[in-house]
């Protein structure tokens, strides 16, 4: 009975431990952000490895999740003969949901994953280790230059996503389908709100940028040093990070709505 | 406590732990200006712990590591920062930035912590880079580089800042004998050349005992000997001449603690392990 006690209490003090000692983590990467500001090109290198190098996948991808919308909207649509609010169905799906969390999911498989692995084998082969003996803060020179690449390429890639997505609905409603062009781009334009629905669409991805960052990051930073360490460590990025933005964005809707 | 002008660290009473086990329990280690001091002992004593500890990278339970006359322990971090560019270190994987090319892994730290003109940076690396013999690799990846060569590359790399110190976790191990008479070639003659001061975790007993001015055996969380390489040879302790002279069985047993054999194979061993 008492040792049920003693495993949830032990359980809770080192789940807690955990989440102080990542607190705490954050904020020192957060302060690294300050030394960035004479140093722009490590964030730019990781721009590039993170952001651009994921440009591709969500560029495909919401390439076809826009048609996808096109296609199911105009068959649910025309049934109430209501086919030319296509082009809003589309664009209110993309800003405000499917564009930031599609992304953030996307971006969690590719540049978090990596991200891990990276700085997982860092460590594993000492590089990290190195950093700290040649006086080298690895918080500030590999941590804060990352975490700040993340948060800025999230917003833009997800605003590429929702653009790429718009213009696949297009191409399937109005040239495929036969959407009027002015009907598509004009209800667009007359229904979606600056500040209610890309304001916080864009809100939510960066919001998603720095919660998968951060977890690739602290994954890669703690895992075990070893290859089968790493390994879990890069599942555990994708796992989480599909878990917290799938429940943030329910909580981030609520709060919005 | 006063500063002993011929010894560069001080360690005085070392107890560390991991968990329930104890990696130190009281040891003192002394290691002299000029000199190359050698660290040995079995696989899992903790030598590269000890490094560690000196390096500030782990903090004791208890005792004093003292580098300058100053406590590496209780150092504050943008002091113990200052204190590392004072002593370099060469890992065990040689630890290089994979995504650098050799020639911008040496001028790393060079770059980080001077404001040298690039001119004056190509410079000094092609000069570290002609000490330990590998000025034309310059532009070799660490993935295109031997075992050896990505020693003498991190070797480069270490005294890149000129440190007063430079500490080498088994310089030795997984080298081929080429690779390795050129390491302790190297380190001797740069030890001598440069001043430094150098400590060397191994256990490659002949390689160490070739070089080193002063060993200390460990073993245990004890310090069990130390002395000159000669009176580790001549040692007349049991566990010491063991070591130094590779038996297989002696005070340290061949068999891992377990119950009488008979016992074993008949189901009968009560013995907990």
């Amino acid at each position: 009975m008492f040792d049920w006690f003693a495993v949830i209490g032990r359980n809770t003090v080192d789940f807690l431990a955990r989440l102080g000692a990542e607190f705490l983590l954050f904020l020192q990467t957060v302060k690294g952000f300050y030394a960035l500001i004479w140093r722009p090109s490590l964030v730019i290198q990781q721009l590039f490895s993170i952001g651009v190098r994921s440009m591709l996948i969500i560029i495909v991808s919401g390439f076809f999740v826009g048609m996808v919308l096109g296609l199911q909207g105009y068959n649910t649509l025309v049934d109430f003969g209501a086919e030319e609010s296509l082009g809003v169905m589309v664009a209110l799906s993309l800003v405000r949901e499917l564009g930031p969390v599609v992304t953030a999911l996307l971006f969690a498989g590719r540049a978090g994953s990596a991200l891990t692995a990276e700085i997982g084998l860092m460590k594993a082969t000492e590089q990290l280790s190195g950093l700290e003996m040649m006086a080298i803060n690895p918080v500030e020179r590999i941590l804060a230059p990352r975490l700040l690449a993340g948060i800025i390429s999230m917003p833009l890639l997800a605003a590429m996503f929702s653009s790429v997505g718009i213009f696949g609905g297009y191409l399937v409603g109005v040239d495929l389908l036969g959407v009027d062009t002015g009907s598509y781009w004009s209800q667009m334009q007359s229904n979606v709100d600056f500040h209610k629905d890309i304001v916080n669409g864009v809100i939510k991805s960066a919001v998603f940028g720095v919660v998968v960052t951060w977890i690739a990051i602290y994954e890669g930073y703690t895992c075990l040093p070893t290859s089968e360490g790493v390994s879990r460590s890069t599942t555990r990025t994708v796992v989480y990070s599909a878990l917290t933005v799938l429940g943030l964005d329910f909580l981030l809707t609520a709060i919005m709505l | 406590m006063s500063v002993n002008d011929n010894n560069l660290v001080r360690i005085r009473d070392l107890h560390f732990s991991r968990g329930r086990s104890k990696i130190f329990d009281g040891i003192d280690i002394t290691i002299p200006k000029g000199k190359i001091t050698a660290i040995m002992g079995p696989s899992g004593t903790g030598k590269t712990t000890l490094l560690k500890l000196i390096g500030g990278q782990l903090k004791p339970q208890k005792g004093s590591i003292q580098f300058h006359g100053e406590e590496i322990p209780t150092m504050k971090t943008k002091k113990l920062y200052e204190a590392r560019k004072k002593m370099g270190m060469l890992f065990q994987s040689g630890a290089l930035l994979t995504d650098m090319s050799v020639f911008d892994n040496i001028a790393f730290p060079l770059r980080e912590h001077t404001d040298l003109p690039e001119v004056m940076i190509r410079d000094l690396v092609l000069m570290k880079l002609q000490a330990v013999g590998l000025r034309g690799a310059r532009d070799l990846r660490p993935s295109q580089l031997s075992g050896g060569m990505a020693r003498r590359v991190a070797f480069a790399r270490a005294i890149a800042l000129d440190p007063e110190m430079v500490m080498f976790d088994e310089p030795f191990t997984g080298q081929d004998p080429i690779s390795m008479g050129v390491l302790v070639q190297l380190i001797r003659s740069m030890n001598d050349s440069l001043g430094l001061t150098s400590v060397i975790v191994s256990h490659d007993i002949q390689e160490t005992l070739a070089i080193a001015d002063k060993i200390y055996i460990i073993s245990q969380g004890k310090i069990m000997g130390h002395g000159s390489p000669e009176q580790m040879n001549q040692s007349e302790s049991p566990w010491i001449s063991q070591f130094v002279h590779g038996d297989a069985d002696g005070p340290v047993r061949f068999h891992y603690q377990a119950c009488p054999y008979k016992e074993d194979l008949m189901a009968e061993c009560h013995l907990e392990l």
